[in-house]
């Protein structure tokens, strides 16, 4: 669907619709034909305001929460009721004030623009006599505005409480969190060198290992399944690991099998938990 | 003072949060609740009438003691003690949706707000006065979020209830649209 984007003094109010939509439509000057208007917004500004130079993108908004937060104050500024919002004058004046702003770049300012533009061109559109079934295209905006403005009364209540609350102090001491409290220690001298001479009695004869370094073979355990895979097809994890395994060939066999199925040279899968693993060799046709 | 007011002002006294009136009642088990309640109201007005430098507060659906309002500004200058910092008018326009509307998906706030809040319902949540109460039915399940007993706090409200229901704000009183 294709709306136009009329830019001049379109009719405002509803009543007076039909009488001023002719003159509206022949004194428009149209900008943006073929263009949707939420992609076009900015085409509909003024052509009075002279050119901004391009800027970076507003994070900060001081003065504004958002553009429902702009769009209330406009309202607001100009003296508007807001159940018969002049829609061509107010969505003229909110571009205007989101270029004066900068927030030209803020697509959720953006977004209202073309809202507003949307709104500015339905009720342009002839109504056909249809006048019964005919829904103001302003309803669903002053829904939202109305819905914001009791939101920001809520947040003037809370502001209030907030800072009634801020301005009275509660014991400042916090328990640290996690932390346990723990009664003082009752031990008697005796019960304290039973268990001083029990520790000595453990630790007189310490248990010493020997640790050997086995390093891993896992290039080995490489070649040996490359070699098994390809006599046979479809192999078990028991096909490979002896029982009698030593736990270094079952680690190198488990790191082999595991970059040998990264490669894509092998499938493994494992039916149900614990049970053995199968082998498969990737056809190349297959492979990644 | 009878003995049970000095209990629940030593009780009060030692904790740093609000006390719950069922765990005023846990401390004091032989009490009914109406001698404690009729306690905690001789200790405010202890406070109130002889004149202290701290009050009783009922905040949260329990009990605190508050240094008075008119001491802060003393108490901060001598860095005693600080206030907590101001929440921005978008984190309050956030929490006020939630407070309202709750329990609420992160959609339906920024419809209202008209700008995204990924990121404010992330620190609410952070500075616990909100907290992830469930989730949505329909696609992808989104999280739904409520108020928490420190947004009660924090606001010095008793419960939700104390703010004014949504029809009893002064917008509701205008005129309904009228069908054009």
């Amino acid at each position: 669907m294709s709306e136009r984007v009329l830019e001049g003094t379109g009719p405002d109010g509803v009543d007076d619709m039909l009488e001023t939509r002719h003159a509206g439509m022949s004194a428009a000057v149209e900008t943006g034909t073929s263009e949707p208007a939420p992609e076009s917004p900015a085409a509909a500004a003024p052509a009075a305001a002279e050119p901004v130079a391009p800027v970076s993108f507003v994070v900060d908004l001081p003065a504004f929460a958002g553009p429902l937060d702009l769009l209330l104050s406009l309202i607001r500024d100009e003296k508007v009721d807001i159940y018969d919002i002049p829609i061509a004058h107010i969505a003229k004046q909110f571009l205007l004030r989101i270029r004066v702003l900068q927030l030209n770049d803020a697509a959720e300012y953006l977004e209202l623009a073309a809202r507003l533009l949307r709104i500015k061109a339905q009720m342009l559109l002839p109504r056909h006599g249809e006048v019964e079934t005919w829904e103001d295209p302003r309803a669903e905006l002053v829904r939202r505005l109305l819905e914001y403005q009791q939101m920001r009364e809520v947040v003037d209540i809370l502001e209030r409480r907030g800072d009634e609350r801020r301005s009275r102090f509660a014991r400042a001491y916090l328990p640290e969190a996690g932390e346990a409290v723990s009664a003082p220690l009752a031990l008697s001298l005796g019960e304290l060198l039973t268990a001083v001479d029990r520790i000595l009695r453990v630790t007189r004869e310490p248990t010493v290992h020997t640790v050997i370094a086995r390093t891993l073979d896992v290039a080995g355990a490489i070649a040996m399944v490359r070699d098994a895979i390809t006599a046979r097809r479809h192999m078990r994890w028991s096909d490979l690991v002896a029982r009698d395994a030593e736990p270094w060939q079952i680690l190198s066999m488990l790191l082999a099998l595991l970059e040998l199925a990264k490669l894509g040279e092998l499938r493994l899968a494992q039916p149900r938990p614990f049970a053995s693993v199968e082998i498969e060799h990737d056809s190349p046709g297959e492979a990644a | 003072m009878i003995p049970l007011v000095k209990l629940l002002e030593a009780a009060l006294f030692a904790s740093p949060r609000p006390i719950p009136v069922e765990e005023l009642s846990v401390l004091a088990p032989e009490a009914s609740p109406a001698e404690i309640a009729s306690a905690l109201d001789t200790l405010r007005e202890h406070y109130d009438v002889d004149g202290h430098g701290v009050e009783l507060a009922e905040i949260g659906g329990g009990w605190q003691i508050l240094t008075r309002a008119e001491y802060t500004e003393a108490i901060e200058r001598a860095q005693l003690a600080a206030r907590p910092q101001r929440l921005s008018a978008a984190a309050l326009e956030t929490l006020a949706i939630i407070a309202y509307r709750q329990p609420i998906g992160r959609t339906e706030v920024e419809e209202i707000r008209g700008v995204a809040v990924g990121s404010i319902l992330k620190s609410l949540q952070e500075r616990a006065l909100i907290d992830v109460v469930g989730r949505a039915e329909g696609l992808g399940r989104p999280l739904l979020y409520g108020t928490t007993s420190l947004f009660l706090e924090q606001f010095a409200l008793r419960h939700l209830e104390e703010l004014p229901r949504a029809d009893e704000l002064a917008i509701a009183l205008r005129p309904a649209p009228q069908p054009l």
